[in-house]
């Protein structure tokens, strides 16, 4: 092996040592979760929607007649429960991250917005956001959801539509540190639009914080999407989400646990590494919070 | 003092309206909100003679002006498949909601806050990496999903305590815990944060200068002062844990206004989902504007800063 070869080796272990453990199983959690969900379609072993009513309700590990292996078991109308709970991450992350996507690109944009004009803008945007931080969420997204009836892209908007204030929030505080900073100044007075300034020149340096927003409501998402399925107002059957999985395994719990037990580990870890992983990005990029 | 109560009374008057016209205009979203407080398979003949009854033929300002006269009077509509006022049916199970969130605030507060003392006095050791763990459990494990856990283990494998309804005051163990969970985290770090910023006063290493003992000065001193942030956490809490109501009496058909809402939206009814929504945020802007009020009689610098 050549020096340069052990130097560069050296430094990427370096590097890597200096993460934190907690953060290396957290992140090795989440790689496994995406590329779990990612590859759903090729590597569960039955199709999640398939019935097969004579293997109702078997536990783990048990073995069909025509050789078919029921790894994690089987539901109460005999699908296979690992191939349901694969599919139903790829629901999990889909819908967290475009509800994300939906939420930032609103909040930000009014944030940024209320921060650059002021005036009637201010106003109406942070009353708003003080008005909907008011309700809490969860009633919000039920009864929106309730009226405009269950659907995966309904739930993206709903969840996309009353999660934005946050952002707006901390996008208004940072704009406002960021917009009185000389190198604004010179792109104002070189005549730049002010959706040129502030997504060229504003957006990228406040996106530390809007970054540190996003990881914490990413984890939220997935749990909103889940209860809300659970409650039988989010994704509907018979397409897998971990949720409605849970609603159903709550009423077989005292004859298959399996049914909760899977879906829910996995949305717990999922939901658990987001949040290790939130806490520490809030650590990185917040010096004040470091010092606690 | 009584300039700052005012502004924020002024506050919360806006943020109450601004929730009603929310839901206002989320009830129309569906186009015909007539749909909506018909049952199921109504003839159109009864659809049409409801609309013209209840006004949605009208202009929406018009609607809308009407809605929030009829809120004043307390007239909150007739639940069209019980056809009693949907007020009377949400009242019913207040207080079923009341006792489980007074549950889950105990468990909250008697758990989270001896746990957040424990961080913050051994902070850096075992103890406190240990509990960190126990609080980011509670914070990441949705509610469903503990409350599921509960129900397997007390309920079903140790037959120890009842799984589901609301018989007797063993059946409120395990839904409060489930509902708790999530405020114990809370407490646990707000306690810990703001034990930690106290124990860097000076007043802290005066204290060990003459002599005082670690433990006698964080209970005799330190949470005197970090009380008043755990404090109006506490009030803020109460909204949370009565939205986090809909889905814990859900799992374990806990007979409050949260389980009532899930129902109500099953069997298209949607005033009596209109005023559990109405209720809880009411009840979410008043109780952080006693936290507010509270925080600023505790501490002057509030209300003079502004």
């Amino acid at each position: 092996m050549s020096l340069q070869a052990t130097t560069s080796l050296r430094r990427t272990r370096r590097r890597v040592g200096r993460l934190p453990v907690a953060i290396v199983i957290v992140g090795l959690i989440l790689i496994m979760i995406v590329t779990a969900a990612v590859l759903a379609p090729w590597i569960a072993p039955a199709d999640p929607t398939r019935q097969v009513l004579l293997m109702r309700l078997k536990p783990p590990g048990t073995i069909a007649a025509g050789g078919q292996v029921y790894l994690l078991g089987s539901d109460e109308l005999g699908r296979d429960l690992l191939s349901r709970v694969l599919f139903g991450a790829q629901v999990s992350l889909l819908v967290a991250t475009l509800s994300v996507l939906v939420s930032t690109l609103v909040g930000v944009t009014l944030g940024m917005m209320a921060a650059w004009f002021r005036g009637w803008i201010e106003v109406i945007v942070m009353r708003l956001v003080d008005i909907m931080l008011s309700i809490p969420a969860v009633l919000l997204a039920v009864l929106t959801v309730a009226v405009l009836g269950p659907g995966f892209f309904k739930l993206i908007l709903v969840l996309g539509l009353t999660r934005w204030p946050r952002y707006t929030r901390v996008a208004f505080g940072q704009t406002l540190q960021v917009a009185t900073l000389p190198y604004v100044k010179a792109a104002e007075l070189a005549g730049a639009s002010a959706a040129r300034i502030l997504f060229r020149h504003i957006l990228p340096n406040i996106s530390g914080p809007l970054l540190i927003v996003a990881t914490a409501e990413f984890g939220l998402m997935i749990l909103f999407e889940a209860g809300l399925s659970f409650l039988g107002l989010g994704i509907q059957p018979p397409a897998p989400s971990w949720g409605s999985i849970m609603s159903v395994g709550r009423q077989y719990v005292e004859r298959a646990w399996w049914i909760v037990a899977f879906p829910g580990g996995c949305l717990f870890l999922l939901v658990l590494s987001v949040n290790v992983l939130g806490d520490w990005l809030r650590d990185r990029l917040d010096p004040q919070a470091r010092v606690r | 003092m009584l300039r700052y109560v005012a502004g924020r009374l002024l506050q919360a008057i806006i943020a109450v309206f601004g929730v009603l016209t929310i839901v206002f205009v989320v009830m129309r979203f569906s186009g015909d909100p007539t749909l909506l407080l018909v049952p199921e398979g109504a003839s159109q003949e009864y659809i049409d003679a409801l609309r013209t009854e209840l006004g949605f033929d009208r202009p929406v300002i018009t609607q809308y002006i009407d809605y929030l006269r009829s809120l004043s009077h307390l007239d909150l509509g007739v639940s069209v498949v019980q056809r009693i006022p949907a007020l009377d049916i949400v009242a019913a199970r207040i207080p079923y909601t009341v006792l489980l969130a007074a549950g889950a605030l105990t468990i909250a507060v008697g758990v989270g806050i001896p746990i957040g003392i424990a961080m913050a006095m051994w902070r850096g050791g075992w103890l406190e990496r240990l509990l960190s763990a126990v609080v980011l459990t509670g914070q990441s494990a949705p509610t469903f999903l503990s409350g599921i856990l509960l129900i397997l283990v007390f309920g079903v494998m140790l037959g120890w305590l009842p799984t589901s309804g609301a018989g007797d005051l063993k059946a409120l163990v395990l839904p409060s815990i489930a509902l708790g969970a999530l405020s114990m985290a809370t407490f646990a770090r707000m306690a810990r944060t703001a034990i930690v910023d106290e124990l860097g006063k000076d007043y802290v290493r005066a204290g060990r200068a003459r002599g005082l003992s670690p433990a006698g000065i964080v209970f005799r001193h330190v949470l005197r002062n970090a009380a008043i942030p755990v404090v109006t956490i506490a009030a803020l809490e109460i909204g949370n844990l009565l939205a986090g109501a809909v889905i814990v009496e859900t799992v374990f058909a806990w007979p409050g206004i949260g389980q009532l809402a899930i129902q109500s939206i099953q069997s298209r009814d949607f005033l009596v989902v209109q005023v559990i929504v109405l209720l809880i945020s009411i009840v979410y802007v008043g109780t952080s504007l006693l936290a507010d009020v509270a925080y600023a009689l505790i501490d002057p610098r509030i209300r003079l800063a502004r």
